[in-house]
This record gives structure tokens, C-alpha cells and sequence, in this order.
């Protein structure tokens, strides 16, 4: 394969994850914006500050208001990790490396293109939000689908999954270490341990609520909420899920071109590193320690692989 | 049939009943409504949209990609009609080659005072690197589309021949995947032939004229100037259905006398390039310095036998519009025999007396850039204004070299679906043509380009021009 196509299909799913977990983030602050009488000015702040795009939104705007912060994840091209913006760039990606797509799999993707970019045509209103998140999610699931049913599973398909896995952890560290401080011990103060809107939003942004909820019997605590989302390998989003899947994609690329290369160590060591820590461990050092430092190195491995793989010239 | 047809009309000839080539379609077509037919070119338009069948439009904001318009009636070729067209196209596409090695080589046809040496010598299309050089396998032009017009039951003209990059394959292709889809009781009845191997074919004579430097079977790729261009699609679409890499100028690069590509496992030997850039932009070390699109050095690896490059480097000589109008005298130089199919009389502005002519008949010619496509730069004289005839007078007065005047044809209709139901509408057709050292093979059918608009005779699709699928028939 072309180090082009394989550096095409690994942003294709890093960006259409992108997309999907932008148009999570706002669900999540707009469940709880809804659903919570106290302002949400902070809950929509906290989606800026995950989204990655703090700066591009100061630079348009002066405060965090609800419509501002939705248009901007949502829609602004001055916000290159907004939804119609990952999905754009997705597509594009896709068109380069076409011959590496089946039919199905190109298709569900245009067809998300074009369905989401016309729902977002115009600033999206409160009534038809619901609608719009609802169509992102599926039109998405389609082209999981796709991907699932159709594609061989071969050095393509490895190339898309390790871009899918590498985005979702850095997002679901993002999640993390945006609210990390409503999960330390000293903050139990913020709120009831029942009831802990920062809490349930952090679970949101994962979509983990319910598994959680399933998982725990109701006992909401932070330790067990970062337990979960860092090292649960039962769920896809954490972050041991997806170097443990990581591990796998390179370890089948290994075995179909017959050599490892530097970047299966990098993920090996980050692998290793989520299997022999503990949550309490992790609490002890510190937290946003533990996720700056996983961010960075999830980043190291993403450059390493598209080196490895002679992705650009 | 809304208008009564005043030029030849494919389904109902000049007036009155069916042409036989088209009664199986007649009698179907009598049974389904008007509504039926909106509807299914409704949902042709959604299929083409949904499958990303596009081009980009160059020069427009947004770099939008639009959709070229499909007409759900196909054109129809009889058996016989499409069996005398081959042989003209062959004997043709045989001597557009033997041309190409004689340009490049002794000459004989200059010297044989048959085309004016000064034709040859002051052409941009003209490549000195080739002289002397044989391509692998001895072939130039491996894919050449050649552009006919039909006036009446017998009458076709050679527009153009197109034997640089020839687009639009894609378009027959896709046409008839979409006419399957949705009229598959049609192809039940009505015999027609196929065009789907055409991929197959393609890959297969492209394999065969690998290079000497090649072992083993072939690698082939497809280089295109990237996803920007108008016709990303097609080269995508083609690289896939043959199943080869699409490569862009930054994937490749000279290693140990071959042209490599760079792969996730290291750099891999490339044997034939069927190329989508043009000829300025292949090599920035041989050609243009600040192309971005091609290799630098391949034409050096060419030369020296390490990569085949389809179409040949130089062969843009062999389609120039100036030299179109010696075409008739080439085909009988090289083949001995009568041209089979006819060009159309070409009034060469560098004459005198025939700028003396054109001048004075510009309302009713159309007049052409000798080094122009897409129908851009053309002036149309019954279709333009005064004011337009004048602007493009001044142009030909200034630079009469640069331009050909030929009649305007009476060109030949198909119906096309309209609102208000079946109207002719003018076409014009593009069969693609393989050569390889095993022959010359002529893909049964082709692009039927339409004008959308009534009156119209401009079919390009850059000026909203549309396509249709093109049947031949098995038997008549």
C-alpha cells in the first residue's frame, strides 16, 4: 500500500471520530443544560476547553453562551475540529484514498458528508439540536458499519482502526483532564455524591452513563468513574480498550509485513504502563500528571506510525 | 415526440417512423408513463450523487464538485453501424501511430511533402526527446478516444481525435452500471453489448508493453495531478477497477534507474504509469521546472528503459487541431488506403485564402483554438451575437495561426427526457480505443455527450453539456 493511502485512511477515522466526539460533547452540555436549573455557563466552558478549540472560540467571542459554544463545535469553519469541518477533511481523505475503500464503505461516507453538511447549512436552533446530534450519530454508525461488513481485514483496515483508537483516547483523556479536579478527593464538596452533575457530564462525553451505571449499581464515585474510563477494557472508549485493540492492529500488521517497527514499542510500553498502574496509584500522583503525560505520549505514538509507515515524504 | 425533428434524428430519423435500431426500445418506452421516467432519472440523479461520480470545475469558487447531467435514454448503434465505425477507427488509430513513429524518426511523411515541415518543427506539442527513442512494445498512443459526429443514416465525421489523456471513460462505465440498475428489463429484451471489460482490458494492454527493466508480471499505476483535478474521479475509478495504485508526482521518485513508489513498506518499482498529467508537467527536471505534479528524472528512466509511460510523451502531436486537417493524407500515407471515416472539411487560418474565407463567413463556421479543448476559446457563428463575432474576429486577425474554421454540422439528435417530455437534443459520441502489440480493440459503445439545452451544439461537459450510455447492439 502507498504510504499516502495508509497516512489517508488513518485521518479519514482519526477525523470522523473527531466528528462524532464533537457532536457527543455537545449532547452531553446540552443534557445537562436541560436538565439542570443552576447557569451552565461553566458545563459549556468545559466543552470548549475539551473540544480542544479555547483559543479559536476567545478569539471570536468574548463569554461562553450556550448558542455560541454549539455554532462553534458544531458548524465554524474558524474551528478546524468542529464537527462539519473533522467531517469534511474525513471525506477528503477518503477521496484520496478511494482505491482503498470499498464502495459501501465511500458511499456511507458521502452520504454522511453531504446529509450532515446540509443540516448544518445554516446555525442550528434549540428545537432542531436533538435532530441534528441524532443524525451525526447515525450517519456515523453507518459508516462503522460499513467499514465493519465490508472491508478485508487487512494492513487497510488496520491503518483506519489504529486512527480510530488513537483519537478516542486522546478524546477520552481530553474528557478526563478537562474535569479533572471535580474528581479529586478534596472536591466532594461540589456536590453530592449522588447527584454530581459534573460527574454524570463527564460520563456523558464518554458515553459511558449507562454501562456505568450498569456496571457500579449506582455507586458514583470518582474514583471509580476515572477507574473505568482509564482501565476498563470492557469499554470502548477507555483508555486501556484502545491501546489493548492498538496493540492488536500492530501486532497484525506485524505478522503481515514480517517486521515490527519502533512505534510497537511505543504502544506496548503505553499498554503496559495502563495494566500495572492502579487508579489509587494514579490518585497518589496525580491525575492531570498521569493524563498530560498520556496525551503526550499518545501523540508520540501517532507521529511514530505515520514515520514508521513512511506516511509523507 | 414534442418538436418535429429538422436535423437527423437518431430515433425517428429525418421524420416519421422508428429507425430499426431502436424499436425494442420504442415499443418499451410506449409502455411506461412520463411520470415513471422522472422518476427513475430522479433517482439516477441520487445515485450518481450518493456515489461521488463528479468533476470539479475549474476556475469556480469552493472547488465544488458537480455533477455531470445523465439522460436515461440511451443512444442506440446498430450492429452493422457500429461494425463499419471500428474499421475506420482502427485503420485511424493505426495511422495516428505510424505517424507518431515516422514524426520521431526519418520523417518520411515530411519529406514526402505531404505535411508541411513547419507544422511539425514550431509545435509546442512536438517533444525533441523523443526523437529516436522507441517506446516499449512500439506504441504511442495506448488510449485514444476519437471524437465522431453523425450528420445522417451514413454519415460520420471524425471531430477530434483525442490521443494525449482522453477523459470520460468513467462516464460509459458508470452510465451503464446506472442503466442496469434501473431499467434491468430493458437489457432483458434488448440485446446489448457489454462495455464492463473494458477495466480489464485496459489493465491487460497496459501490462503489455512493460519496459525491459520489468520482471515478472507488471506493476502498474495511474498517476493523477491529485484530487483537485476535474477528472479525479475517473483516475480513482480506474485505478480501482483495475486494481493498481493511484499514484500522485510526491509517491514516486527515481531509485537505482527505476521510478519508485513509496509504500508503507519501503519503495517499490513501478513498470507502467498510465499517466493523467500532461506532458509540461510529467518531468520538472525535463519539462517544466516548477511542475509539482510529476517526477523529476522519469523521462530520463524512460528513455533508458526502465518505466513504459502510457500515452507516450510527445504524442499531443498526433491530435493537434492543425494537423487534424491533414489527417486524411496521413491515414493514406501509412495504410495505403481511402480513410474510412471522414474529417470534417477545416478551413487552416494560416492559408490565406482560407482566413479570407473564414472572415467572411464567421456567422456561419465554427472556429476553434488550434490548441484548445473543452470547448473553451470556440466561437459558435450561428449561435453567437454580433458583438461576440466582432470580439473574436479581432482575435483571429491578430493570431490566425492559432485558430481552424470548420461548417457548422447539422449534428445528429437523440431524444433526451425533458419536463414536457421526450425533445431531441444534439450529441456527439467518444468510443475508447486500446492499443497495444496484440492490436487495436474498439470498447462496443462509449461517451455520448449531449447538449442539454435545445438548439444547442456544444456537448462539453464544461459547458453543461450531458452524458448518456451508449449501446451497441449485438445483432440487428
Amino acid at each position: 500500500m502507498l504510504g499516502r493511502t495508509a497516512a489517508g485512511l488513518f485521518w479519514m477515522a482519526r477525523y470522523l471520530e473527531r466528528a462524532e466526539n464533537m457532536a457527543r460533547l455537545v449532547e452531553a452540555g446540552f443534557r445537562m443544560a436541560l436538565t439542570r436549573a443552576e447557569s451552565d455557563t461553566e458545563e459549556w466552558g468545559s466543552v470548549v476547553t475539551t473540544a480542544g478549540c479555547t483559543h479559536a472560540y476567545n478569539e471570536k467571542y468574548d463569554a461562553v453562551r450556550a448558542d455560541k459554544v454549539i455554532d462553534f463545535v458544531l458548524r465554524d469553519k474558524a474551528n478546524p475540529g468542529s464537527v462539519l469541518e473533522a467531517l469534511h477533511a474525513a471525506r477528503e481523505n477518503a477521496r484520496m484514498t478511494r482505491t482503498a475503500l470499498t464502495r459501501e464503505v465511500w458511499e456511507a461516507l458521502n452520504d454522511a458528508w453531504m446529509s450532515v453538511r446540509d443540516a448544518l447549512r445554516r446555525q442550528v436552533s434549540e428545537q432542531a439540536l436533538p435532530e441534528v446530534l441524532t443524525l451525526i450519530r447515525q450517519q456515523g454508525a453507518q459508516v462503522r458499519g460499513a467499514v465493519a461488513g465490508t472491508m478485508l481485514r487487512n494492513d487497510i483496515y488496520d491503518f483506519a482502526q489504529i486512527g480510530t483508537l488513537v483519537e478516542r483516547a486522546d478524546n477520552t483523556a481530553r474528557i478526563l483532564d478537562t474535569k479533572y479536579y471535580v474528581l479529586l478527593p478534596s472536591s466532594a464538596s461540589i456536590g453530592s455524591s449522588l447527584d454530581n452533575v459534573q460527574w454524570e457530564m463527564i460520563l456523558r462525553s464518554a458515553s459511558a452513563e449507562r454501562s456505568f451505571h450498569w456496571l457500579n449499581g449506582g455507586n458514583m464515585s470518582p474514583l471509580a468513574i476515572a477507574d473505568f474510563l482509564i482501565f476498563d477494557p470492557r469499554l470502548p472508549r477507555s483508555l486501556a480498550f484502545c491501546y489493548d485493540m492498538i496493540t492488536e492492529y500492530l501486532k497484525r500488521l506485524e505478522d503481515e509485513y514480517g517486521a515490527s517497527a519502533p512505534s510497537h514499542e511505543l504502544a506496548v510500553r503505553q499498554e503496559n504502563q495502563l495494566t500495572s498502574l492502579s487508579i489509587q496509584r494514579i490518585f497518589e500522583s496525580g491525575l492531570h500528571e498521569f493524563l498530560t503525560a498520556f496525551m503526550g505520549q499518545n501523540a508520540a505514538f501517532s507521529r511514530q506510525v505515520e514515520a514508521d509507515y513512511r506516511f509523507y515524504e | 415526440m414534442g418538436e418535429a425533428p429538422e436535423f437527423f434524428d437518431e430515433m425517428q430519423g429525418f421524420g416519421g417512423s422508428v429507425r430499426a435500431p431502436y424499436a425494442g426500445y420504442e415499443a418499451w418506452l410506449r409502455e411506461v408513463s412520463q411520470k415513471e421516467l422522472l422518476k427513475k432519472s430522479k433517482d439516477a440523479y441520487d445515485f450518481f450523487r450518493r456515489t461521488g461520480i463528479t468533476f470539479n470545475v475549474y476556475g469556480e469558487a469552493e472547488a465544488d464538485e458537480r455533477l455531470i447531467p445523465f439522460d436515461l435514454v440511451p443512444r442506440i448503434i446498430s450492429a452493422q453501424e457500429w461494425a463499419n465505425l471500428v474499421r475506420g477507427i482502427e485503420q485511424r488509430v493505426k495511422a495516428i501511430n505510424a505517424f507518431l513513429h515516422d514524426i520521431y524518426h526519418r520523417q518520411e511523411i515530411i519529406r514526402a511533402g505531404r505535411v508541411p515541415e513547419r507544422l511539425i518543427r514550431e509545435n509546442d506539442a512536438f517533444q525533441p526527446k523523443m526523437i529516436g527513442f522507441d517506446p516499449p512494445g512500439g506504441i504511442y498512443t495506448h488510449i485514444v478516444g476519437v471524437d465522431l459526429v453523425r450528420t445522417g443514416p451514413n454519415e460520420f465525421y471524425v471531430l477530434e481525435d483525442n490521443a494525449r489523456t482522453p477523459s470520460g471513460v468513467s462516464y460509459m462505465l458508470e452510465n451503464r452500471e446506472t442503466m442496469l440498475k434501473m431499467f434491468p428489463e430493458l437489457f432483458s429484451h434488448i440485446k446489448v453489448r457489454s462495455v464492463q471489460q473494458y477495466p480489464t482490458m485496459l489493465r491487460r494492454s497496459l501490462e503489455q508493453c512493460a519496459p525491459m527493466a520489468c520482471d515478472g508480471r507488471p506493476t502498474v499505476a495511474v498517476l493523477t495531478p491529485g484530487i483537485h483535478n476535474s477528472a479525479y474521479f475517473e483516475h480513482a475509478f480506474l485505478a480501482d477497477q483495475m486494481g493498481v495504485e493511484l499514484v500522485e508526482g510526491h509517491d514516486l521518485r527515481v531509485a537505482d534507474g527505476r521510478i519508485a513508489m513509496r509504500t508503507t513498506r519501503g519503495f517499490e518499482p513501478v513498470d507502467v504509469i498510465y499517466r493523467r498529467i500532461d506532458d509540461d508537467f510529467l518531468d520538472p527536471l525535463n519539462f517544466r521546472p516548477d511542475s509539482l505534479l510529476g517526477v523529476a528524472g522519469i523521462l530520463d528512466i524512460y528513455r533508458s528503459g526502465g518505466i513504459t509511460i502510457a500515452n507516450a510523451p510527445g504524442t499531443g502531436i498526433a491530435d493537434d487541431k492543425a494537423i487534424y486537417s491533414y489527417m486524411p493524407e496521413i491515414v493514406e500515407f501509412y495504410t495505403g488506403q481511402k480513410p474510412i471515416l471522414q474529417n470534417v472539411p477545416t478551413w487552416r487560418c494560416t492559408e490565406k485564402d482560407a482566413l479570407a474565407y473564414v472572415l467572411d463567413h464567421l456567422d456561419e463556421l465554427v472556429v476553434k483554438e488550434v490548441h484548445g479543448s473543452g470547448g473553451y476559446g470556440m466561437l459558435v457563428g450561428p449561435a453567437a451575437s454580433r458583438k461576440e463575432i466582432a470580439a473574436f474576429r479581432k482575435k483571429l486577425e491578430a493570431r490566425p495561426g492559432n485558430y481552424i474554421a470548420q461548417p457548422t454540422l447539422a449534428l445528429s439528435t437523440v431524444p433526451v427526457l425533458t419536463k414536457s417530455g421526450l425533445a431531441p437534443r444534439h450529441v456527439d459520441l467518444r468510443p475508447f480505443v486500446l492499443v497495444s502489440p496484440a492490436g487495436v480493440e474498439v470498447t462496443p459503445g462509449g461517451l455520448t455527450r449531449v447538449a442539454m439545452k435545445k438548439g444547442s451544439l456544444v456537448v462539453n461537459s464544461s459547458q453543461g453539456g450531458g452524458t448518456k450510455d451508449t449501446w451497441v447492439l449485438k445483432e440487428d
